[in-house]
């Protein structure tokens, strides 16, 4: 009996220390905004940069450049919201489109959207609180 | 006994697998149909007519005039689209493309994509737009023509179009993907956005292939 249950009880502690071990890196808050993101990815990223980001041919860039979004963070809550044009880089291909914005998304949703795609895509660890996102947009160009 | 028994029983698992085994299977026919009765040799026969795409003459992204000479003897899979869509044409022609990767070369199959920006998408637009898609030959041909044409021509394929500034990009339609078979018939309609359904595209392409060899 006693031995029963000592195996039991070790093979629980054995389970919920798989579960843990595989458990990513990422906070607690990182996990949640990148969550509520992937709902906001497929409603109004999704169709162009694709389910895994992988853009489409030299139409859509891929969201995969973790460079790009390390290079660029103040800016990506302004491509955002107000969308973008001109020559860019991404992965070493030139691109040289235009994306509309998504203009009436809220600060936070940004932040959620953005958590999101930098942490899924990119190789991002940390979460865009709402302030930061607050402070890049009012410095958009 | 026993012998009999067990060829008995292999006799049973014969016969379920070829029981089974159903003859090829065969793309429906879509649209309307009627029948009219014609006399041969003095007698009357009853022959089913079917919905066929019309003749058709719309400008391609070569600038050249695109007919339906263009698809004889081919499958073709016909979608409607636009450059500038912000909505579902991206998904539905990645979509598209993973069909015309899978059948590049071959020439039996080919791909049309109507443009419902008749304002905007010129051919060199479209040419463009087909070079960064990554489509590098004229299997997959994109086409513009007057609004009245292109439009009528989706109401033939049964693929709903609409001109509308409430919508995001300006013009409202459903993503559908349209088999049309060598005789001009519909064969098939799937929800170019929707995984299951472009499978299904793939799947039956290769059912049409074996029809037309
Ligand atoms: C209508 C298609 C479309 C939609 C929808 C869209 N984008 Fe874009 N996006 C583009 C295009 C095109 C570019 C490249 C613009 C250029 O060439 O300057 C781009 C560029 C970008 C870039 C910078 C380059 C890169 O690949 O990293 C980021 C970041 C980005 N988009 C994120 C988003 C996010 C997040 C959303 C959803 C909120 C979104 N996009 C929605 C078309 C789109």
């Amino acid at each position: 009996m006693l031995i029963r249950s000592t195996l039991y009880i070790s093979s629980i502690i054995g389970a919920l220390y798989l579960l843990f071990s595989c458990q990513s890196d990422l906070s607690i808050k990182t996990m949640q905004y990148a969550t509520n993101g992937q709902k906001l990815y497929v409603t109004h990223c999704q169709n162009c940069h694709g389910a895994q980001g992988e853009g489409l041919g030299q139409l859509y860039p891929p969201l995969t450049d973790d460079q790009f979004f390390t290079q660029h963070r103040e800016q990506l809550a302004c491509i955002v919201k107000n969308g973008m044009a001109g020559e860019i880089t991404v992965n070493g291909k030139t691109y040289n489109q235009q994306m509309p914005g998504v203009p009436q998304m809220s600060a936070i949703d940004i932040a959620y959207v953005l958590t999101y795609v930098t942490t899924t895509f990119g190789k991002s660890k940390t979460h865009f609180s709402q302030e930061e996102i607050e402070a890049f947009l009012a410095k958009c160009k | 006994m026993n012998r009999l028994l067990g060829s008995a029983l292999f006799a049973v698992l014969l016969s379920g697998v070829f029981a089974c085994s159903s003859p090829e299977r065969k793309l429906p026919i879509y649209g309307e149909r009627s029948t009219v009765e014609k006399e041969v040799d003095g007698k009357v026969q009853v022959d089913t007519v079917y919905q066929t795409i019309p003749d058709f003459a719309f400008l391609n992204q070569d600038s050249v005039l695109l007919t339906q000479d263009f698809f004889k003897d081919k499958i073709y899979v016909a979608n409607f689209f636009f450059t500038h869509c912000p909505s579902i044409c991206p998904t539905m022609q990645r979509n598209l493309l993973k069909a015309y990767e899978k059948y590049k070369g071959n020439p039996k199959i080919a791909f049309l994509s109507h443009s419902i920006d008749f304002k905007y998408d010129q051919p060199y637009i479209l040419k463009d737009y087909a070079n960064k898609l990554g489509v590098d030959n004229d299997q997959w041909q994109f086409v513009t023509g007057t609004k009245q044409a292109i439009y009528g021509m989706a109401d033939k394929y049964l693929v709903y179009t609409k001109e509308d500034a409430s919508v995001p990009g300006g013009y409202d339609h459903s993503g559908y993907l349209v088999i049309i078979d060598p005789e001009k018939r519909m064969r098939g309609a799937y929800d170019g956005t929707n995984q299951e359904q472009v499978d299904k595209l793939l799947e039956d392409l290769d059912v049409i292939l074996k029809e037309y060899q």
